[in-house]
């Protein structure tokens, strides 16, 4: 029973996780650069809704707010790659990441400025329900986030199967100079792509922020992310979302069962373990470079 | 007497057999060609002899020792240098600095002492200073000692390479493709340097190269390759006019004409 | 313009290729030396502490501008070396003996984090360090009993042979002394970057394959920069602990190791010089924001978070314009000068080495 709990709590921790993470993986497939802000990103989404549903500022219908949060992070994922990655073409993958850290301070300085460093809580309309079955009591929000994610992901999928944008996008990401010979603008794929992650950090964000409150550190989050794509292997989207689960999973039967110093390392743990026994994660599709 | 003998050696990628049975000997003080199409396996052989790849079957041996339980950095140690198609130098570093690594195989002390900059180390670096100068000297590379590689225009990094490779100071030397992209003049360069680098200075030469001027003229022995198997070996002319060779290079065109 | 005839080989092994910069640096270590007599008590503080930061910078820039492996976790080895330089000193050994201990430790520190992961590359070290750099954090506290937890450690004041080095009894010794230190890891650094060594990790950072292919075993040079590089941070961070006096787990957390990494980008990765510039940086910024704040609103609040966030927008800046960092500015702005006028734009463009994919093509 009260595994079954945990279990809940350690499933839609762990989608949060993992829709970071697929936020990370979709930048690393297209662009081999690792966006290290993505959780910062889902921070901004998370506040961005935040101050426009909250009565204490802009005051509008979660449902307005939740799409209008969605198109700005898009934007704003665009405007990062077209302003400032896209001028770092052929810099090495490091001064990326370096980049990228720059950024998630930036944004966390930007958040603190205006929406201040207390942590503040989404007033939306699923927040704090629960429902008691069996005598459980089984959050409407956790459950929310899992369905969310299980959506989100079968969207995903579909689009990237069915849809032209998303085969483009995948060619691009897998062959940029064939995709760029058969007349894919790259560039802007990769812009998109950005974008496309914006828009999944915005709903990580937001289901993350329905669960509990929110302040402009929660963006460090994204290391745990982080970890659970590595651990899931970068260049898989499902191996994020195994990635995230897993990582979201340890967490909460680690908290209960082990003591608490180490339960709290158990993800980093999990990180180091995989990356020295099976260095490109569980999923990995690495293979080493050609002379 | 021989310096390198591949026995049987055979390679697979996963079901792709891209070395198959393959075994040559290359004799001390002569320069020996590997010709054949793309994908025939000749910078596969290359890459084994560095120890890249692991054969998965057969032995390869360098003056008479085995050297599948060497390390790939173990290789130059043993006195065999080599050069890479697609050009692997250190982009952020002079032609100076690109030279003296190669030097690493002389190396002589240990990470304190170079810490502290012992007399020792000075003196060191000063033959290692030299051995280079001899080697900017021979490839006439005096005006771009100080030049970083990242602004080298290609014919000289390609030069760079070999001047690298030479200053180990090996007894083998192997060339991947020494001459791809240069103009027929710098070819002709490669091509004297090849004669002088046997002659004068008694390396004995292993080359992998397209150009068929450039291995007719230096080469004392050639091997052609396809598809991973040996097709013949014999000197340049032998081996140009030997009926499978032809086939192999132009077979495919004709099979397109008919098509 | 300035024409240089060498005359040996002495001359390119040289600290300083000719006499002008070796009396530049003469004058710039003169200068540091008689600080103490120009500037008061809170400003020499500050001095030190840059000293200290570019001390770590120093060792991180030998790991990621010479020997191109990143580390996103270097402040862990900069809590190593402060817990056994004090553990140490607790058990009743001098801080002469104690500080190049700590050095040692977080060195074996470095070899026991760099032999597991010596396969791991670009990304994926950075990653696995990132981890490193968060369980120190947590194993600081795990280890109570050694390291005190998150009350912390106490640093007593420095004593060589008598004499007393306090944070705030002796200030221009305690200045001086971190002044000294400075110049022996600088001394030693140059010495590494004009030996075998140094090549050997050049020739790691620029191409791995070629480096097998002349000789140069990459697990053991890796994990010798590794040591290195840790040592240094080591010894930066026994001296952090003197500084503040009191430091936890806390002090030398995740944010720390990100700090250092920017700091050695906007200074210029691949020169020593660079560490000393985004150290100043990372010193001063906070004075710089906190007096200008004064000087245009005159009643502000505190912003939190404005140092971390108005260092990410230079990080960027520099990144975007100048990608050898702000040293690498000062050598263009020099040459100009050198040459005028015969300086040309291009005369620092570097090819660029356009995405190198560690995917199979």
């Amino acid at each position: 029973m009260d595994a079954l709990q945990l279990l809940l709590s350690g499933l839609s921790n762990g989608c949060v996780y993992g829709l970071i993470a697929m936020g990370f993986v979709l930048i690393y497939k297209a662009s081999e650069a690792i966006n290290f802000a993505q959780g910062d990103m889902m921070m901004l989404g998370a506040f961005i809704t935040l101050g426009l549903t909250n009565e204490q500022y802009f005051d509008l219908p979660f449902w307005v707010s939740v799409p209008m949060a969605m198109l700005l992070m898009g934007a704003i994922g665009y405007a990062l790659d077209a302003l400032i990655l896209r001028k770092m073409f052929g810099q090495s993958q490091i001064a990326v990441v370096i980049v990228t850290i720059a950024l998630g301070f930036v944004a966390r300085f930007v958040a603190g400025a205006i929406w201040g460093y207390e942590p503040q809580s989404l007033e939306s309309p699923i927040a704090g329900l629960d429902f008691r079955f069996a005598g459980l009591a089984l959050g409407i929000d956790e459950l929310m986030v899992i369905i969310v994610t299980i959506a989100l992901t079968g969207a995903l999928y579909i689009f990237f199967a069915r849809t032209k944008l998303g085969v483009a996008m995948q060619a691009a990401s897998q062959n940029q100079m064939a995709a760029f010979y058969m007349g894919i603008p790259v560039k802007r794929m990769h812009s998109l792509v950005w974008a496309l992650s914006g828009v999944i950090a915005a709903i990580a964000g937001i289901l993350f922020a329905s669960k509990g409150s929110i302040d402009p550190s929660t963006g460090l989050l994204g290391i745990k992310a982080f970890a659970a794509a590595v651990i899931g292997g970068l260049g898989s989207l499902p191996g994020a979302l195994i990635g995230g689960l897993l990582v979201g999973i340890v967490e909460p039967f680690a908290a209960r069962y082990i003591e608490g110093d180490i339960a709290r390392i158990m993800p980093y743990l999990l990180l180091v373990l995989v990356l020295v026994f099976r260095p490109h994660g569980i999923l990995s599709q690495v293979q080493s470079k050609k002379v | 007497m021989n310096l390198l003998d591949l026995q049987n050696v055979t390679l697979r990628f996963g079901g792709l057999v891209a070395v198959d049975n393959v075994s040559f000997s290359v004799k001390q003080g002569e320069v020996f060609s590997l010709v054949g199409p793309n994908g025939a396996g000749k910078s596969t052989i290359f890459n084994m002899i560095s120890r890249f790849y692991d054969p998965a079957e057969g032995d390869i041996l360098f003056q008479g020792q085995s050297i599948l339980k060497k390390a790939s950095h173990d290789i130059p140690h043993l006195g065999i240098a080599r050069t890479f198609q697609n050009i692997e130098l250190f982009e952020q570093a002079s032609v100076l600095q690109n030279l003296l690594v190669g030097r690493q195989r002389h190396r002589r002390s240990n990470v304190l002492e170079e810490i502290l900059f012992l007399p020792k180390v000075r003196k060191q670096e000063h033959h290692h200073r030299l051995a280079v100068e001899h080697v900017i000297d021979f490839l006439d590379l005096q005006p771009y000692r100080d030049k970083f590689i990242s602004g080298l225009p290609y014919g000289i990094r390609k030069v760079v390479e070999m001047g690298r490779a030479l200053a180990i100071g090996p007894k083998l030397l192997l060339l991947d493709e020494p001459a791809s992209g240069l103009s027929t003049e710098e070819t002709q360069d490669v091509a004297f340097w090849i004669e002088d680098i046997k002659k004068v200075m008694g390396i004995t030469v292993l080359m992998v190269e397209h150009d068929m001027h450039l291995v007719n003229s230096v080469s004392d022995r050639v091997l052609a390759l396809a598809d991973g198997k040996i097709l013949t070996i014999g000197t340049p002319s032998e081996v140009q006019n030997h009926p499978d060779v032809i086939k192999a290079y132009i077979g495919s065109d004709e099979e397109d004409a008919l098509t | 313009m300035r024409i240089i005839f060498k005359t040996s080989y002495d001359a390119d092994i040289r600290y300083f290729s000719n006499r002008v910069p070796a009396l530049w640096y003469l004058a710039l270590l003169l200068m540091s030396i008689a600080l103490p007599f120009i500037i008061n008590e809170f400003w020499l503080g500050e001095f030190t502490l840059m000293l200290i930061w570019a001390i770590a910078g120093m060792g991180l820039m030998l790991l990621v501008g010479h020997s191109g492996q990143a580390s996103l976790g270097h402040a862990a080895f900069m809590a190593v070396g402060a817990y056994s330089n004090v553990i140490l000193q607790e058990y009743g050994l001098p801080f002469i003996l104690s500080l190049p201990l700590a050095g040692f430790f977080a060195g074996l520190a470095g070899v026991l984090v760099a032999m597991p992961t010596t396969k791991l590359h670009g990304i994926y070290m950075a990653i696995a360090t990132i981890a490193i750099g968060v369980l120190a954090e947590d194993l600081i506290v795990i280890l109570a009993p050694w390291t005190g937890g998150v009350s912390g450690k106490f640093a007593p004041s420095i004593e060589i042979f008598g004499i007393n080095f306090d944070r705030y009894g002796n200030v221009s010794g305690l200045y001086w002394l971190i002044l000294g230190i400075t110049c022996l890891i600088v001394l030693g650094y140059k010495n590494i970057l004009r030996s075998p060594l140094g090549r050997s990790f050049m020739a790691i950072r620029d191409s791995e394959i070629s480096a097998q292919a002349m000789g140069v075993n990459i697990a053991r040079t890796r994990t010798i920069s590794f040591a290195l590089s840790c040592a240094i941070t080591g010894i930066s961070g026994a001296l952090m602990g003197h500084f503040s006096l009191v430091f936890t787990n806390e002090t030398f957390n995740i944010v720390i190791s990100i700090y250092l990494l920017l700091m050695i980008v906007i200074g210029g990765l691949g020169f020593i010089q660079g560490a000393f510039i985004g150290a100043a940086i990372v010193t001063f910024l906070p004075s710089v924001i906190s007096f200008s704040r004064d000087a245009f609103f005159s009643n502000s609040a505190i912003i939190p978070g404005i140092e971390s966030g108005m260092f990410g927008a230079i990080l960027i800046f520099v990144i975007l314009f100048e990608p050898m960092g702000l040293y690498g500015r000062w050598l263009k702005i020099r040459s100009y000068f050198e040459l005028f006028p015969f300086y040309r734009r291009d005369m620092f463009r570097r090819q660029k080495s356009y995405l190198k994919t560690e995917r199979m093509r």
